[in-house]
């Protein structure tokens, strides 16, 4: 009699249990759904030519646009990965071929610590490294921060890829006589390309929305500017403002913006991924 | 003229670098080629290298590796380097003080961090409390209950969680969380357990409890996709033990898979810990931004994140600029003290469990 008591109680708890892990995940993917939607609901019907082409208008003037900050992000992160990824690839292919002792884990132990960086902090230590010294607000100051929070997170991927790739092609190569630089930028590197693009594009998507960095370093501009060493707009600064002002067609755009950045970010991963994949089959065809 | 890439003997010096099979067409003695389809040998070949010249290239490519390597820790020294010389003023003049005093007022020149250190923990915490059991038990459905068509479903959308910018989660909980947090989840919490002291004030919407539901909903996708990967890691067979010995399944997850997999999950919500503790842009629209210590959850407060971004670019004496570097070296310290714990975790882990590899 207490034996089933007994099975009975273990067998409610199971189901609880189990059925509690069912709702969490449901209660998680929640937050998702509804932010998408919302994206999608408040941004597409204030997204026209206008938005696309236009500079930001002056309060209660209706119309307007964020052409000069989609331009301005785009800038911006092309100086990141300018810099940021082969900075971060070289890191990776040293700590993949070369790295053994005790410097290689104090890098990658470094690397770890880097990646974990707050980016405000970030911001503030290139504003006090490169627009202190400059003297004016930049979008190349922008796209170094950036780019110094591509540069683990691409170190890292590119290493545990290159660690994927058999030693005995390694060994293959160098058989045949190949230098090492040769075997490792044409075979190990090459082998491994899809998953290093990959990682890639993971930081430069995780870097394209980012927006505390670029508050003390790329600071915003309402109007054009074609000179990397003028502060620059940004989408994402441009959503924080306009998001945090009482006005109702402020708020509209800050949708749309936010809408714009998402699907921009969207298009240039699957861009790149579908570009990469084509190389992938042609080399190993 | 027999020159084939089966024999390349005339030419042996030269290294082969690569070689596409295929046999080279023979050329016609009048030297048209035919009609056959040109299915020709590339080959690449290598200048013949002397000495010296391999030497260079293959030392300058190592050292130039070792440079991209050297980089990053430069990087990590020379921030050390700028938030301490930046934040020296503000350092000397209050020493100490700085974290236990709780006025902030840049005009009389008075700074003291006690708020802000607050409100970074608290949020931290509360996003902690919620977010834990959430992604836990996502993580546990995923690896051990969902079907497999469902799994991957559940981990890509969680994924994706992680790859929205923190502006627009910010976007998101200014205009729409916080208003229903004002209409209904806040009136409920006032009137059921309004008597902890915790839920009382007039519900504003934004404050620390919204800061904490959205750094919830951020850290969430990164502790559930370590903690599956240590569950996944737990070996099969302490799994079919546990089922042998007559347990249900959720007896099996807590006795086999949970107990092994601890670590594990401490390194996860230790590395979510380090996100939310930095976490700054959805906070700092959703938290209020004012400094001070209230026990109510319902009370605006502010983080230290959040007032580095408010005010560091509007800063007009030095020494209020010094103290937000101040703030943000702290910032820097605490963070790389959470995520070194969390590495040096999830490294003890690893070494110790047997993984099979891939």
């Amino acid at each position: 009699m207490a034996k089933q008591n007994v099975g009975l109680r273990r067998r409610l708890v199971n189901w609880f249990m189990t059925g509690m892990a069912a709702v969490f995940s449901l209660i998680v993917l929640m937050p998702l759904f509804a932010i998408f939607i919302y994206l999608i609901y408040k941004g597409i019907g204030s997204i026209d030519l206008n938005f696309l082409t236009k500079l930001p208008q002056p309060v209660g003037e209706k119309g307007g646009g964020m052409a000069n900050a989609i331009v301005g992000s785009g800038v911006i992160l092309g100086i990141a990965s300018a810099w940021g990824i082969p900075l971060g690839i070289g890191a990776g292919i040293y700590l993949a071929e070369f790295g053994t002792g005790k410097y290689a884990q104090l890098v990658r132990f470094t690397a770890d610590v880097l990646n974990g960086v707050p980016s405000i902090v970030i911001g503030i230590a290139v504003y006090s490294l490169i627009v202190l010294r400059q003297g004016h607000f930049s979008a190349l100051s922008g796209g170094v921060a950036l780019g110094i929070m591509m540069v683990p997170t691409v170190a890292r991927t590119t290493e545990e890829m290159l660690l994927m790739v058999p030693s005995n092609v390694r060994e293959a190569a160098l058989g045949l006589g190949i230098p090492q630089w040769r075997s490792t930028l044409s075979i190990s590197v090459r082998t491994a390309a899809s998953g290093i693009i990959t990682g890639v594009m993971l930081a430069f998507a995780r870097v394209a929305g980012e927006t505390a960095p670029l508050m003390f370093t790329a600071l915003g501009n309402d109007y054009w500017n074609s000179d990397p060493r003028q502060p620059t707009a940004a989408l994402p600064l441009q959503i924080f403002n306009y998001a945090k002002s009482p006005y109702d067609e402020w708020h509209r755009q800050a949708w749309a913006a936010a809408l714009v950045l998402i699907v921009l970010i969207f298009m240039a991963v699957t861009a790149v991924r579908i570009v990469a994949g084509r190389g992938q089959m042609r080399h190993s065809a | 003229m027999t020159a084939t890439a089966e024999n390349p003997a005339p030419r042996a010096p030269r290294r082969i670098v690569e070689i596409k099979v295929g046999p080279r067409p023979p050329e016609r003695p009048d030297g048209e080629r035919g009609a056959r389809p040109r299915l020709v040998a590339r080959r690449r070949r290598l200048p013949e290298r002397s000495g010296w010249l391999s030497l260079v290239t293959e030392t300058g490519f190592r050292w130039a590796m070792l440079g991209c390597s050297l980089a990053i820790l430069g990087i990590l020294v020379l921030f050390f380097e700028q938030l301490w010389v930046h934040s020296r003023l503000s350092l000397h003049k209050f020493g100490f003080a700085f974290f236990t005093g709780s006025d902030w007022d840049p005009i009389r020149g008075e700074f003291g961090a006690l708020p802000f250190i607050y409100g970074t923990l608290v949020s931290s915490f509360l996003a902690l409390v919620l977010a834990v059991p959430l992604a836990v038990g996502v993580a546990i459905f995923v690896t051990e209950l969902c079907p497999r068509w469902l799994r991957t479903a559940i981990s890509f959308t969680v994924e994706l969680l992680a790859a929205i910018p923190s502006v627009i989660y910010g976007l998101w909980a200014f205009l729409v969380l916080c208003p229903l947090l004002r209409k209904y989840l806040q009136p409920w919490l006032a009137k059921s357990l309004g008597w902890t002291g915790l839920f009382s004030g007039p519900p504003f919407g934004i404050g620390m409890l919204a800061a904490g539901i959205v750094l919830a909903i951020m850290i969430i996708p990164i502790i559930s996709s370590i903690t599956r990967e240590v569950l996944v890691a737990v070996p099969q067979h302490q799994r079919e033990a546990v089922y042998a010995l007559g347990a249900t399944r959720w007896e099996m997850i807590r006795m086999a898979v949970l107990r092994n997999a601890r670590v594990g999950i401490l390194g996860a919500i230790i590395l979510g810990l380090g996100r939310a503790l930095g976490e700054t842009m959805a906070v700092t629209m959703v938290i209020g931004n004012t400094p001070q210590i209230s026990k109510s959850l319902f009370a605006p407060g502010y983080t230290m994140a959040a007032v580095i971004a408010n005010e560091f670019s509007e800063a007009t004496s030095d020494l209020h600029l010094s103290a937000l570097v101040e703030i943000g070296l702290v910032l820097l310290l605490v963070t790389a003290a959470v995520n070194i714990c969390a590495r040096l975790l999830m490294w003890s882990i690893t070494r110790d469990t047997p993984r099979s590899h891939g």
